[in-house]
C-alpha cells in the first residue's frame, strides 16, 4: 500500500518505527509517516489510532520509546520542544494552548519576546507584528483582545498565527475542525491552501473523511497505533479510506435485528426516556443544548451521532443530573426528573456509562470490588455500614460474568487495562435495576474483543426492553446498534431518522451542517 | 498484557490484596525521612561539639527509658494524635484543614467554660461527657465556617482556615484577657467538674507526668475514624470525594455535603484535643496553650500517611522528638528538635510523590 | 492624632508587608503557593543580624539576609518543583524549619533562647523618623518595580503564563520549572528583605520576631487579587489599621484584638466573593503528574 516516493526530494518529515506506550496502552507501535514539502498531508484514523501521539512526538512534547525521526533530512530523534520550534515545526493542538488571561499579542510572543533596551517587553512591536502577520495570512484578529473573550474560531486563528509567528514552515493541525462552524472551516481551508501555495507543509490530523478528500494531497491512514497505508488523495475514494481506517468492510448492521422479546406490543406511551425542549447553558453563557426534544422507547436503542463538541457531552450530563438544566423537562417512565439529584435519578431507573471512565466512571485508587458498588453503595450497606460479604460476592459475580481480567476484586482499578476498566463500569451499570441506560462512548479506547462484548451487552439490554440512549463518535457503532439515529449539530438535532434509512454519507452531511432536516 | 497472564485452568484469585506494594508506598517515605533527620541531627549535634551517639542515647533514656519521660511522651502524643487525626480526616476528603491550631484552642476553651459552669460535685462520667461534647462542638463550629464558605462560595479552605486561626485566637485572647482570667494570669479559674484522671492516679510510677486518660479517648477516636473511613458508607463516600470528586458526583454522592461533614468533623476532632490540657493536665484554659500543636498535626498526618493508626504512631514519634529535646537540653539545645521537625516534614512530603513514581514505573517495567 | 506621625508610623509598619507581599505576588502568579513568606522573613531577619553582628556593617547584614531567604526559598523550590511535593505541606514545614533553625543558631551563636545582642542598623537620626533608612525607601518602591517586572518584562509575561496555563507555556518552549525557580527565589529574597528591615530597625533579632507578618502579607496578596499595586495598597490599609490601634491605645474604644483581625476578616470576605471575587491564578498549587 505504501506508495513509491521520488528519490530526489527530501521529505519534510520522515518518522519510522515509532513506538510509544502509556502504561498498558500502546499508542504507537512501529508507526511511520512521510510528508513531502509543500503538500497538505492528511493523517487519518479512528479515535485512539495514535495520530495525536505521533504528532506530539514530532513536536518534541514526548519522547518515543523507539524509532527514528527526520525533519528535512536531519535526524532529530528525541528532540525537545525548543528544537522542534527552531526547526520550523508548529503544532496547533486540539485543546488550545493559549493563556486565557493574556492578550492575543502576549500569547503570540510568549517564549520569544521582543525587547526594548534589553529589559522590557516591546509590546508595541509585538502588536505590530501580529497585525502584519494577520494581513499576510488573512487570519485577522485584534492583538489587544484577551483570549478569554474570543470565540473558538478566533482562538484557533490565534493558535495558527502563533506557530507561524515562530517561523513554522511545517504546520501540524490536530482535529482543527472539530470545534468550527462550516464558514469557519471554509476560511481555514483557504488559509491552509494559501500556506501550501507559498511552500509550507501542512499535516492535518482528522477522522473526518469529507475533509480529507476536500483538502489533502496525500493521506496516511493509521489503525491501532500502526500505519496501514499511504495513498495519493486523487487515487482513492472515501469508501476505501474508511475501509482502511476500520480494517474491514464497514458493515452497517451487525447482528442487530433481534426483536425485543415480547415487549413490542407492550410499552406504554410514557415508558422509557423522554426529553422536552431541553436547554442547557454552558460555561460561556452559550446554549450548548438548544431546545432538544426526543424520546427513547423501551426496547429501543436511540443513537446520537455528530462531530464531537456539538453538545453530546452536555446532553448526557444533563440527563444524568451532572449538569443543571436551564429549561425543559426530562421524564423517565413518565416521572419528571428534571430537578432531581443524581442519586434520585438512579432510583428512578437511570443507569449511565460515562464517556470518561478514568475521570468519572471509576475511582482509580479504589479496588475493583469497591468500584463495582459506586452509585449503589446504599444498597450494599446496612445501617450505614458497608456489607463487605455482599460487596465481595457482587464483585465475584461481575468478574466472572463480564470476564474482567485479572480476576482480582482487590486490585486497584488503576491497574486494569482500558478495556477491563470499561467492563467494570458496564458490569456495574448493567448489574443494577434500571429502565433507562445512557451509554456515552461505551467502547472508546477499548480493545476489539471488549468492543464486541460491550456491544452484545447493549443489544441484550435492548432485548430485555431497556430504553438505551447511545452517544458515540464512531459513526459505524451508531449505525450498527441503533434503531433510530439523531445527528447533533451545534446543540440541536439536525435530523432524526430510522437507522434503516441512514448511512455514513447521509449522516455525514448532517454532521457537518451542510444539510438540515426537521427532527422527525 | 496482564490479561493473558491468567492462563486457562489456574484458579482465579478473586480477592488477593497487593499488600506488598501498598506497604512499600506507605513505609518507605517515613523511613527515608528518618534517615535524613538522623543525618541532619548528627550535623547539628556535631556543630555543638557533642557526640551524636551519646546524645541519641540520652534522648531515648529521657523519653522511653523512664516512666516520667514516657508519661510526658504519652501526654504530648495525645494532643498530636487529635490534631493529626483531624488533619488526616479532612485530607481523606481532599480538604486541607490548617485550622487545627484554633480548633484545638476553641475546644479547650469550650471544655473549660462548661467545666466552670457545672456545679461542683457533678458526677464524673456526666461531667466528662458534657465537657467533651462542648470541646468537640466548639472545634466543630470553627471547622464549619471554612466548610460552609467552601461549599457555598468555593473559598479555598487552606487560606480560610489559616485566616480563621488568627481570628479565633484573637477572639479567645480577648475573652480571656478582657473577661475571664484569674488576676495576673492569662488563664481561667480551675474547672469545677470534669477532671480527667491522670495515669499517675492509676500507676504511681507515672508520678509527675501530665499523661491522663485523654489518651484513651484519643485511641477511641482513632478507632472510630478508622471504622468510619473503611467500614461505613459515609467513609466510602468521603474517600471517593477525596480521590476523585467528579467520579463521586457521578456516583450520586453530594460533594458539598461530604465537604461540609469532613471539615466540620475535622474541627470536632481537633477541638476534642483540648481536653488533654484542660481536663487532664491544668484544669483551666490558658491563652496560647495550643501553640504549635495544630500545625504539627499536619506533620503527624503526613508521616502517618493519613491512616488513623499511622497517625497514632506518628504522634508518638513527634512527641518523642519534643520530649527528647528536653532530655538532651543540657548538652545540645532543645531547639534542635524544632529543626528536625521541619526536616522530617519536608523529607516526607518530598519522598511520598517520588517513591510513588519510582515504584509505579518499576511495576510498569516488570509488567511489560 | 497628628496626621504626619500617623503616616510615618504607618509606612514604617507597612515596609515588611510591602517586601513580603511583593514577593508573594511573584511566586503565586507563577503558580507556587506562598505560605512560606513568614519563614523567609524570619530567616532573613536572623541572617541579617548574624551578618551585621560579625561584620559590623548593616550592608553585609542585608546581603546575608537576602542569602538566608534565598536558601530557604530554594529548599521550598526544590521540594515543590523538582520533587512535586505538596506546596501547602512544605510551606508549613518551611515556616516551622525557619523557627527551628533561627532558634538553634540563636542558641549556638548568641547563647540565648530569646534574643541576639544589639547590632548596628541604618540611620538613627531622631528627626528623620526612620526615613534615613535606605531599606525603607527600597520598600516604598518595591511594589511599583515588581508591577513593572510582572506586566512589562518578558520574564513577567512568562510568570503570568506559567501560573495560569503551564502547558501552554511549555508548548512554546518556556521552561516552566525554570520560571518557577526564579519566581520562588525572588519571593524568598524580597520577603527576607522584609525581615531584614524589621530586625535592623529594632537592632536585634528576637525569637519569632516576624509574629505572623508573613501571613498578613499573604492576606494582602489575596486581598489585592494577586496584583502588586493592589497588594501594596492592601499592605498600607492593614498597616493603617495597626497604626490606628497603637495610637488609640489606652482609649479602649475598640479592643486591640478586633483591629488585629481586620486583615484576616477582609481576606476571607474577598475569598468568599462578597465584594468582587478574588480569583487565584488557575494553576496555583496544582501539581501535574
Amino acid at each position: 500500500m505504501i506508495g513509491p516516493l521520488p528519490q530526489s526530494v527530501v521529505p519534510a518529515i520522515r518518522m519510522e518505527g515509532i513506538d510509544k506506550s502509556f502504561g498498558a496502552i500502546r499508542a504507537n507501535r512501529g508507526a511511520s509517516v512521510e510528508v513531502m514539502p509543500g503538500e497538505i498531508h492528511a493523517l487519518v484514523g479512528e479515535n485512539g489510532a495514535g495520530k495525536s501521539t505521533l504528532m506530539r512526538i514530532l513536536g518534541g512534547l514526548m519522547k518515543p520509546d523507539a524509532g527514528r525521526i527526520e525533519v528535512n533530512g536531519r535526524d532529530v530523534t528525541g528532540w525537545s520542544t525548543n528544537g522542534a520550534i527552531a526547526a520550523g515545526i508548529g503544532i496547533v493542538h486540539q485543546h488550545f494552548m493559549l493563556v486565557p488571561t493574556l492578550s492575543v499579542a502576549e500569547n503570540l510572543v510568549l517564549g520569544c519576546e521582543p525587547k526594548t533596551r534589553g529589559i522590557s517587553l516591546d509590546y508595541k512591536r509585538a502588536a505590530d507584528d501580529v497585525r502584519k502577520l494577520s494581513n499576510e495570512t488573512g487570519l485577522v484578529i485584534a492583538p489587544d483582545r484577551l483570549i478569554s473573550d474570543l470565540s473558538v474560531g478566533e482562538a484557533q486563528r490565534v493558535e495558527i498565527l502563533k506557530v507561524l509567528f515562530r517561523g513554522a514552515r511545517i504546520l501540524v493541525l490536530d482535529e482543527p475542525t472539530a470545534v468550527l462552524s462550516p464558514p469557519e472551516v471554509r476560511e481555514l481551508w483557504a488559509v491552509l491552501r494559501r500556506l501550501r501555495d507559498k511552500g509550507d507543509t501542512v499535516v492535518l490530523i482528522t477522522h473526518r473523511l469529507d475533509e480529507v478528500v476536500e483538502i489533502s494531497n496525500t493521506i496516511t491512514v493509521m489503525r491501532a497505533g500502526q500505519t496501514v497505508a499511504r495513498v495519493k488523495t486523487s487515487e482513492t475514494t472515501p469508501a476505501e479510506i474508511a475501509r482502511l481506517m476500520v480494517g474491514r468492510e464497514v458493515s452497517l448492521s451487525a447482528g442487530k435485528r433481534v426483536q425485543p422479546s415480547g415487549r413490542r406490543t407492550g410499552p406504554q406511551p410514557d415508558q422509557g426516556l423522554e426529553a422536552r425542549n431541553l436547554v442547557v447553558v454552558g460555561s460561556r453563557g452559550i446554549r450548548v443544548i438548544d431546545g432538544v426534544t426526543f424520546n427513547v422507547k423501551p426496547g429501543e436503542i436511540f443513537g446520537i451521532a455528530g462531530v464531537e463538541g456539538n453538545g453530546q457531552t452536555e446532553l448526557i450530563e444533563a440527563l444524568a443530573g451532572l449538569r443543571p438544566v436551564f429549561a425543559g423537562e426530562i421524564l423517565v417512565d413518565g416521572a419528571d426528573i428534571t430537578r432531581r439529584s443524581v442519586a434520585q435519578r438512579h432510583e428512578a431507573g437511570v443507569s449511565h456509562i460515562p464517556e470518561d471512565r478514568q475521570r468519572r466512571g471509576l475511582i482509580l485508587e479504589y479496588t475493583v470490588a469497591n468500584n463495582l458498588i459506586l452509585g449503589v453503595q446504599k444498597y450494599f450497606s446496612r445501617n450505614g455500614i458497608i456489607d463487605r460479604d455482599r460487596v465481595t460476592e457482587n464483585a465475584t459475580r461481575a468478574i466472572t460474568s463480564f470476564d474482567i481480567r485479572p480476576p482480582n476484586a482487590l486490585l486497584a482499578a488503576r491497574a486494569l487495562s482500558g478495556g477491563n476498566q470499561q467492563k467494570v463500569v458496564v458490569a456495574r451499570e448493567m448489574g443494577r435495576g434500571f429502565s433507562v441506560l445512557l451509554a456515552s462512548q461505551p467502547t472508546r479506547g477499548v480493545d476489539v474483543g471488549a468492543i464486541e462484548f460491550i456491544h452484545q451487552q447493549l443489544l441484550n439490554a435492548r432485548a430485555q426492553g431497556k430504553a438505551i440512549l447511545l452517544v458515540s463518535a464512531e459513526l459505524n457503532e451508531v449505525l450498527a446498534l441503533s434503531d433510530r439515529i439523531a445527528v447533533m449539530y451545534r446543540g440541536k438535532f439536525a435530523v432524526v431518522m430510522p437507522a434503516a434509512e441512514a448511512s455514513e454519507e447521509v449522516l455525514g452531511e448532517y454532521m457537518i451542517g451542510t444539510k438540515k432536516g426537521t427532527a422527525a | 498484557m496482564t490479561a493473558s497472564s491468567v492462563t486457562e485452568g489456574t484458579k482465579p484469585t478473586f480477592a488477593a490484596a497487593p499488600w506488598r506494594e501498598r506497604a512499600q508506598e506507605a513505609l518507605i517515605p517515613p523511613l527515608v525521612a528518618l534517615l535524613v533527620a538522623l543525618i541532619c541531627g548528627d550535623l547539628l549535634i556535631l556543630s555543638y561539639g557533642q557526640s551524636p551517639a551519646g546524645v541519641y542515647r540520652l534522648l531515648l533514656e529521657g523519653t522511653w527509658g523512664n516512666a516520667y519521660g514516657f508519661g510526658q511522651v504519652l501526654y504530648k502524643a495525645t494532643t498530636l494524635a487529635f490534631t493529626g487525626l483531624a488533619v488526616s480526616f479532612g485530607l481523606r476528603a481532599g480538604l486541607f484543614n490548617i485550622g487545627g491550631e484554633s480548633q484545638l484552642a476553641a475546644g479547650g476553651f469550650g471544655a473549660a467554660l462548661v467545666g466552670l459552669a457545672l456545679p461542683v460535685g457533678t458526677p464524673l462520667i456526666l461531667a466528662l461527657l458534657v465537657c467533651m461534647i462542648a470541646a468537640g462542638l466548639a472545634g466543630g463550629v470553627v471547622g464549619a465556617v471554612p466548610a460552609y464558605l467552601k461549599t457555598r462560595f468555593g473559598a479555598h479552605e487552606v487560606i480560610v482556615t489559616i485566616m480563621l486561626n488568627f481570628i479565633v485566637l484573637a477572639l479567645l485572647n480577648w475573652f480571656i484577657a478582657g473577661h475571664l482570667h484569674v488576676r495576673e494570669t492569662l488563664h481561667t479559674p480551675e474547672i469545677h467538674a470534669g477532671v480527667l484522671p491522670r495515669l499517675a492516679d492509676i500507676n504511681p510510677r507515672f508520678h509527675g507526668s501530665a499523661a491522663n486518660l485523654a489518651l484513651i479517648v484519643a485511641v477511641l477516636v482513632a478507632l472510630a475514624v478508622w471504622f468510619y473511613l473503611f467500614r461505613a458508607r459515609g467513609g466510602y463516600e468521603l474517600r471517593a470525594v477525596g480521590l476523585q470528586p467528579q467520579a463521586a458526583e457521578y456516583g450520586g454522592i453530594s460533594v458539598g455535603r461530604v465537604w461540609m461533614r469532613a471539615l466540620t468533623f475535622s474541627g470536632v476532632i481537633a477541638g476534642m484535643g483540648g481536653i488533654n490540657y484542660v481536663l487532664g493536665y491544668k484544669h483551666y484554659y490558658e491563652d496560647g496553650f495550643a501553640s504549635g500543636a495544630g500545625f504539627l498535626g499536619i506533620a503527624v498526618a503526613l508521616v502517618g500517611r493519613n491512616h488513623p493508626f499511622g497517625v497514632i504512631v506518628a504522634a508518638f514519634f513527634f512527641a518523642t522528638l519534643s520530649q527528647g529535646g528536653l532530655a538532651i537540653h543540657a548538652f545540645v539545645p532543645k531547639q534542635m528538635m524544632d529543626v528536625l521537625q521541619g526536616v522530617v516534614i519536608i523529607a516526607v512530603a518530598t519522598a511520598v510523590p517520588e517513591v510513588r513514581r519510582i515504584l509505579r514505573s518499576a511495576r510498569k517495567r516488570s509488567d511489560a | 492624632m497628628n496626621p504626619i506621625s500617623f503616616l510615618t508610623q504607618m509606612i514604617r509598619i507597612a515596609i515588611p508587608y510591602l517586601f513580603a507581599a511583593s514577593g508573594g505576588v511573584v511566586a503565586e502568579r507563577a503558580g507556587i503557593v506562598s505560605l512560606t513568606l513568614e519563614g523567609f522573613m524570619l530567616s532573613g531577619a536572623f541572617a541579617a543580624v548574624l551578618g551585621t553582628n560579625y561584620s559590623g556593617s548593616p550592608w553585609v547584614g542585608v546581603l546575608c539576609g537576602i542569602l538566608g531567604g534565598l536558601i530557604f526559598s530554594l529548599i521550598h523550590a526544590v521540594a515543590t518543583i523538582r520533587y512535586r511535593a505538596d506546596q501547602v505541606v512544605v510551606g508549613v514545614a518551611i515556616n516551622l524549619l525557619a523557627i527551628g533553625v533561627t532558634r538553634f543558631f540563636l542558641k549556638l551563636f548568641f547563647a540565648s533562647s530569646s534574643n541576639s545582642p544589639r547590632v548596628a542598623g541604618f540611620g538613627g537620626n531622631i528627626n528623620a523618623a526612620g526615613f534615613d533608612n535606605p531599606l525603607l525607601w527600597l520598600g516604598i518602591v518595591v511594589a511599583p518595580v515588581m508591577a513593572f517586572v510582572i506586566y512589562k518584562t518578558p520574564f513577567g509575561l512568562r510568570v503570568r503564563a506559567v501560573g495560569e496555563h503551564p502547558d501552554a507555556a511549555e508548548s512554546v518552549g518556556v521552561s516552566v520549572p525554570r520560571v518557577r525557580y526564579v519566581a520562588v527565589a525572588i519571593s524568598g529574597m524580597l520577603a527576607a528583605l522584609g525581615g531584614v528591615y524589621l530586625a535592623l530597625d529594632q537592632h536585634q533579632f528576637t525569637d519569632q520576631m516576624t509574629a505572623g507578618r508573613g501571613f498578613i502579607a499573604i492576606s494582602a496578596v489575596i486581598f489585592g487579587r494577586w496584583d502588586p499595586i493592589r497588594a501594596a495598597l492592601a499592605c498600607l490599609l492593614f498597616a493603617a489599621a495597626e497604626t490606628l490601634q497603637i495610637q488609640l491605645q489606652g482609649s479602649h474604644a475598640i479592643p486591640s484584638q478586633f483591629i488585629e483581625m481586620i486583615p484576616y476578616v477582609l481576606t476571607i470576605i474577598a475569598l468568599a466573593g462578597v465584594v468582587g471575587r478574588a480569583v487565584p491564578p488557575a494553576a496555583l498549587g496544582k501539581v501535574e503528574d
